[in-house]
């Protein structure tokens, strides 16, 4: 574990101010897990129904992601030292213009346009929309390919950027995900970091019941991968899971697998029926954001 | 990597995607709910080699419908498409006829090798049903499969079908089924409008009908545009331009003979069709006149060369001019043009 400035060679954020469990860092990004959360349920409110389980379940990784663990620069996203975070799950898209509005990527007046006509903020995550949007997203289970292409690049380029791919335990039923994850640890690309989001949802019902894909920290392991798996929900566990996993032994592709809870953080929504498109009705939404600031304040 | 210019705004509330869950009938229609769900749970209470198979979009190909009804004849493969379209192969190999969904773009982008080598060259009866074709959806070009037909119209044997409307799904299912051999069906689910039994019409595996009688224009439609179609000839008539519309919901193999005796009269003529405008419709009609000496001028109505934007279906249908007005402003043109 680090305890001073754990900022990599290239890395301009994280000062040197606490270590991994200090209380003020970890106030820091649990207050932007907290902005996170409010940031998805103003673009959610737009649309009126979607992906508001997925983006709060996935917010304290984006907190970790975004206010601490990546190197960027918020007014120049395309930064060549950049830590490439990929998300392939396009549908999330909510939740990564909330954590890149909480980055000062983009600008938080733009969240109320999500998914409208003409907006930057699509619905499904692209690159070619969106500032701080590294790929375009939506077909599952590209995601993976693709960081592995950029860690080779990364490496080619003596670059000591990371690759970061956020996917979903949807994604693990894909053919390709397992063809890179077999790409990744062949060409020992160690370099490249697989966040797997485990809400135990898919589609048609829960992942477990839709196709059994446990023990997946231990099928990454197999494929000559270091796994770990934490609550997702669990800052400190988060943090230190992935400053373990970039100190870990050179020569290996690190997977963390993050347990998560569809709606985290607002109540109702914790405690309704377990959707792929959570509805919530016009009038819901000021309980939504009374609640999660009393589960902030709690 | 081009960015999008856009000016951010808190201005008056736009238009936004549709959730993935929607459906396009408009409040005023008729409509049936999952029309291809339980047109399949009817065909398989009488056949027992009906199987259906989903990847992870069951409930949002309406083929849950079908596994709740009989769940032991229902496989869920997960989100695998590839492996999907393999196990339906495998299955018609032991004499089961599976019946598969996914989204189209899923289908025909994913699993195409296996869709061609294993179901196609094996000469298989798999019946592939995939929903959003064309712009069915404001998601973006991930879901929107704009070049389906493009694409499987060179697949050798693929019976490849777009139907208008809940009456072309539930009368297409069991001559599907009956069809012994591979076919793509382009799905429309959850309310789907009903709009072919207002016309002399029934569903017939490979042929073109005309369904609507017009001196002046004729109209060769397919898929949800032959609904947009009916409608601009309903509107034009108050232009007093006469319109025919034939539909063509089989789009492979052609019914040449129909096209040919259809344009064979003196009418001004248009393609429409939910799809780009290469390798779908018009160039099926295109390549049937060229083969047969006619040099007839076509227009075709259909979506650009291009990965279509992000947003509302009523402001990309209109943007790409595949909307019933657009195709009224298109047709009024075209007639105007030709008769100055
Ligand atoms: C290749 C591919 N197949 C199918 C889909 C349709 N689809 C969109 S989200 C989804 C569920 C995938 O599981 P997951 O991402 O874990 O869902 P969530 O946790 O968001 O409910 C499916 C099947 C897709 N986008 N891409
Ligand atoms: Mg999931």
């Amino acid at each position: 574990m680090k305890t001073e400035d754990s900022t990599r060679a290239t890395g301009e954020r994280i000062p040197a101010e606490t270590t991994v469990t200090g209380q003020k860092r970890l106030e820091r990004i649990r207050e932007a897990a907290f902005n996170i959360r409010s940031n998805a349920l103003i673009q959610a409110e737009v649309q009126g129904q979607g992906y508001i389980g997925q983006a709060l379940d996935i917010a304290d990784v984006l907190a970790v992601l975004y206010a601490d663990q990546l190197a960027l620069r918020p007014d120049d996203p395309e930064w060549e030292g950049r830590d490439r975070c990929l998300l392939s799950i396009g549908h999330y898209a909510l939740a990564l213009y909330a954590a890149l509005a909480e980055a000062k990527v983009l600008p938080a007046e733009e969240l109320d346009t999500y998914a409208s006509d003409d907006s930057r903020l699509p619905m499904s995550a692209m690159a070619s929309y969106t500032p701080g949007v590294e790929i375009s997203g939506g077909s599952l289970g590209h995601g993976l390919t693709i960081a592995n292409g950029i860690a080779m690049g990364l490496k080619r380029r003596d670059n000591p950027a990371f690759v970061y791919n956020i996917l979903s335990d949807g994604e693990l039923n894909e053919g390709s995900t397992w063809e890179a994850a077999a790409v990744a640890g062949h060409h020992q690309l160690d370099n490249l970091i697989a966040i797997v989001d485990f809400n135990d949802q898919q589609a048609d019902g829960k992942s477990s019941g839709v196709l059994g894909m446990e023990p997946v920290d231990q099928k990454f392991e197999t494929f000559g991968w270091i796994a770990r798996r934490v609550d997702g929900h669990d800052l400190p566990a988060l943090l230190t899971a992935l400053e373990e996993l970039r100190a870990e032994e050179a020569g290996k592709p690190r997977c963390l697998v993050v347990d998560t809870k569809l709606g985290k953080g607002v109540e109702f929504l914790e405690n309704r029926e377990k959707l792929h498109f959570m509805r919530v009705a016009p009038d819901e939404w000021a309980k939504a954001h009374q609640q999660l600031k009393e589960s902030y304040e709690a | 990597m081009s960015i999008h210019t856009s000016t951010a705004t808190t201005a008056p509330k736009r238009l936004t995607s549709d959730a993935m869950s929607a459906s396009l009938a408009r409040e005023d229609q008729r409509v049936t709910a999952a029309p291809l769900g339980h047109a399949l749970v009817e065909l398989a209470q009488e056949d027992d080699r009906i199987i259906g198979l989903s990847a992870d979009l069951a409930k949002y190909t309406d083929l849950h419908v079908f596994r709740d009804a009989m769940p032991d004849r229902f496989y869920q493969i997960g989100m695998a498409e590839q492996a999907l379209v393999g196990s339906a192969a495998g299955l018609a190999l032991e004499g089961f006829v599976p019946f598969v969904s996914t989204y189209s773009v899923f289908a025909t982008r994913r699993a195409y090798d296996f869709l061609c080598l294993d179901i196609a060259e094996a000469g298989l009866n798999v019946n592939m049903v995939c929903a959003l074709p064309g712009l069915t959806t404001g998601y973006g070009p991930s879901h929107q499969a704009t070049e389906d037909l493009a694409i499987l119209r060179g697949m050798p044997d693929l019976t490849i079908v777009d139907p208008c409307d809940a009456v072309d799904i539930e009368q297409a299912v069991p001559q599907l089924a009956a069809h012994d051999g591979p076919t793509y069906t382009r799905i429309l689910r959850g309310k789907v409008p009903r709009v072919l039994d207002e016309y002399d019409y029934s569903f017939e595996l490979g042929k073109a009908k005309l369904v609507r009688d017009g001196a002046d224009v004729l109209l060769v439609s397919t898929g949800l545009m032959t609904e947009r179609a009916l409608e601009a000839a309903r509107a034009l008539e108050a232009d007093r331009i006469d319109v025919a519309v034939l539909h063509v919901p089989t789009l492979k193999p052609l019914d040449e003979d129909t096209i040919l005796r259809e344009l064979g009269k003196d009418r001004l003529v248009m393609t429409c069709e939910n799809h780009t405008v290469i390798g779908g419709l018009f160039d099926a009609v295109a390549h049937t006149l060229v083969r047969n000496g006619s040099g007839r001028q076509v227009t075709p109505v259909g979506l650009p060369d291009e990965f279509l934007d992000a947003g509302a279906l009523p402001t990309l249908s209109d943007r790409y001019g595949v909307s019933t007005g657009k195709l009224v402003e298109r047709i009024r043109a075209m007639h105007g043009a030709a008769h100055r």
